[in-house]
């Protein structure tokens, strides 16, 4: 049988699923990410899969029972979007506080209002500050790879992961995907251990204590650190993925960067975009590039700084706001990660995409010719511009 | 049957050191009620004074598996624990029987819980939901809840000189649970602890999810005596007042029917949150109406179920 299958984005991580068999997957509707849960039932109850699935009357109950399930020491996955992981935020935080691995397949929706159902960053980027390691993917393979992938990072480094796909964009687009066998899934996984359980009744511990002034700094610090230090961590698991499972992943996608004058910085599915069109110009002799960070967090700052610094000009595309005036999640990322450093291209913000209006290679193109242009003057404002916007 | 004698060589599965108030009423239901489970139970508690005194790091209160997740998902968060218990059964990683036990204050469980226990129950898992009722959020500093009673000055719903403290009626979450086609759902109080502890054994061994909603005396809440929380719970059985009873496979069983019922004020007027009601009998007169009402009602579940 033929490993390469054309599936969407929601069921290839619906495969990926099935691949792993979690022992316990606690999971609510919402467009455009339920299929996965959908598919997955009927994987349960088609008995391909062991899992215990838990179909909660929420959100904010699917994400709790995650947590139980996942402090008895369980495999542990579920799958939302938008306003489902907006209901998840506060339960977020404390997936992330109690080191408890876990995997979100989280299909990026814009949030309300205006209630819309299509993509943009805002629901992912809300939750950017949980203690979360997020992880964005460009198409289906990526979706798959990097599921599979999550599970690992999570149980190895004890931070709950959420991969992501862009809505309706990879969602619900049908392509090409190279799938694992489900041997090669299960031995690269391997066998879930946790050090402590609360179903370990012999040794019965206490998990979400009341922590006040003179302890709550001391482990939140600890967590930071740990943060830190699972950026190299990360990196040694993208190596070990592409060893094992054959694949040629970074944790950054350089594209054309080594002689690049102006280079594009995007999440997701919009990175596939600019790079054809950063093709095309290519051919016509333009030094143009594309930089697309896998993973927003940890934010991999002086990994993005050594690939960038030596452009003219960066223009940054953000599929999200933060409203405070000063752009993007991605922008104001990338403009502190090169605070004091020697070099400084320009950099400009680009505001794309908003409940899912379309980008095209035009409107890129657009983009192009206005970092040229701004890094060409002497303005360092407006750095922020509002693109695809009727007048 | 169940002797005290019986209950204190099982051991502190709850021990003493917790920081919770002298005559707490809340502390006790969990010392009966681990009593009762025994060992190889796995609790999950809500956000709320019971958490919060027993488990400040370092210090655990607790001699059994204790998770606390946040306010309002003590019920989903124990669904996935037993969850994943059920998954080590389906992969036969293990073969020991472990009670699931779930529990919450009426905060936690009449207001910002209700939709994840309901979700709970509805699904069918196997646990059993302790409410510890003490009639307002006495956490955060005694606010009204839904299981407030009628007429209790709390401190958002004070005392005043226009409005004489909560103007409605409590919520019958005992019911609501019955609603749920629960295979058991009972209610108790501490001055009947061998009732309460029957009624855990009972639940526990239950296939399927199962409600006890326990009246939890609260000295400082309520405004009483330390010493009068027994007294207190007493009280409100023998005034109908809190009826203890139990759903059990469809039937209603009222388990205590006072033979002499006392009249609603000895109950009322032990507490600081009834005292400005002594100026107000219309208002006694309708709690006492509401309260013989839902006694009467219960008689009628009880007759008509047999």
């Amino acid at each position: 049988m033929s490993n390469i299958v054309a599936k969407t984005g929601n069921e290839a991580m619906a495969e990926a699923m099935r691949q792993i068999n979690p022992d316990v997957v606690a999971a609510y509707p919402i467009t455009p990410a339920t299929e996965i849960v959908q598919i997955f039932s009927t994987f349960v109850n088609d008995g391909k899969v062991d899992t215990i699935f838990v179909p909660t009357e929420s959100e904010h109950s699917a994400i709790s029972a995650c947590i139980g399930a996942a402090a008895g020491g369980a495999r542990v996955m579920t799958s939302t979007s938008s306003q489902g992981l907006a209901l998840m935020h506060e339960i977020l935080y404390i997936t992330a506080g109690l080191r408890l691995p876990m995997v979100i397949c989280e299909v990026n929706r814009a949030l309300s209002a205006p209630i819309n159902i299509h993509c943009d960053h805002s629901d992912t980027m809300g939750s950017r500050d949980a203690g979360w390691i997020q992880i964005f993917s460009e198409d289906s393979q990526e979706a798959y790879d990097q599921t599979i992938l999550a599970m690992k990072i999570s149980e190895e480094l004890f931070f709950p992961v959420m991969v992501t796909t862009d809505g309706f964009i990879i969602s619900h687009a049908m392509s090409r995907l190279e799938v694992f066998d489900d041997k090669e899934v299960q031995s690269y996984v391997g066998e879930h251990k946790t050090p402590y359980n609360v179903l370990d009744i012999d040794n019965p511990i206490t998990v979400g204590s009341l922590v006040l002034q003179d302890y709550y700094m001391e482990i939140k610090t600890q967590q930071a650190h740990e943060m830190m230090k699972a950026k190299e961590k990360i990196k040694e698991l993208y190596a070990d993925f592409n060893k094992k499972m054959k694949r040629n992943y970074s944790i950054i996608e350089e594209y054309f960067m080594e002689d690049a004058e102006f280079a594009i910085v995007a999440l997701g599915s919009t990175a596939g975009t600019a790079r054809y069109l950063c093709e095309k110009l290519r051919e016509k002799g333009e030094k143009v590039g594309v930089v697309k960070p896998r993973i927003f967090r940890p934010f991999f700052a002086p990994e993005m700084v050594a690939i960038l610094e030596n452009v003219k000009g960066i223009a940054v595309l953000d599929r999200s706001d933060m409203m405070s005036s000063t752009g993007g999640h991605l922008f104001n990322e990338l403009k502190s990660s090169f605070y004091r450093n020697s070099k400084q291209p320009a950099m400009k913000d680009y505001i794309y995409g908003l409940g899912g209006r379309d980008i095209t290679v035009g409107d890129i193109e657009n983009v192009l010719k206005d970092i040229k242009d701004f890094s060409n003057s002497k303005e360092t404002t407006p750095d922020v511009k509002y693109i695809t916007v009727r007048e | 049957m169940t002797t005290i004698k019986d209950l204190a060589n099982k051991g502190n599965l709850f021990t003493q050191g917790h920081r919770a108030c002298a005559g707490c009423g809340g502390t006790v239901i969990l010392r009966l009620l681990m009593a009762a489970a025994g060992k190889d139970t796995v609790v999950v508690g809500a956000t709320g004074c019971m958490e919060v005194v027993s488990t400040i790091y370092p210090y655990t209160a607790w001699n059994v598996p204790f998770l606390h997740n946040a306010f309002e998902n003590s019920a989903a968060t124990a669904s996935g624990v037993e969850s994943a218990y059920r998954a080590l059964l389906k992969r036969k990683k293990t073969d020991k029987k472990i009670n699931f036990i779930a529990f919450g204050g009426d905060g936690g469980t009449y207001d910002i819980g209700i939709q994840s226990l309901s979700g709970a129950m509805e699904r069918g898992h196997n646990l059993l939901y302790v409410c510890y009722d003490n009639g307002a959020y006495m956490n955060t500093g005694i606010q009204r809840s839904s299981a407030t009673p009628m007429g209790s000055s709390t401190t958002t719903s004070p005392a005043g000189s226009v409005v004489k403290g909560k103007m409605q009626n409590r919520k019958d979450l005992t019911e609501i649970m019955v609603a749920h086609n629960l295979k058991y759902a009972a209610q108790a109080s501490l001055s009947n602890w061998s009732d309460f502890v029957s009624k855990v054994e009972k639940a526990l061994a239950v296939d399927g999810p199962t409600f006890i909603n326990v009246l939890s005396p609260c000295p400082l809440g309520w405004g009483y005596d330390t010493s009068l929380s027994i007294e207190l719970s007493r009280l409100a059985v023998e005034t109908h007042f809190w009826p203890v009873y139990e759903y059990e496979d469809g039937k209603y069983k009222i388990n205590i029917k006072p033979k002499q019922v006392k009249p609603l004020e000895d109950f009322l007027f032990k507490q600081a949150r009834f005292k400005h009601l002594k100026n107000e009998p219309e208002l006694v007169e309708e709690i006492k109406k509401s309260v013989e009402e839902k006694w009467n009602c219960l008689l009628q579940k009880e007759s008509s179920c047999k």
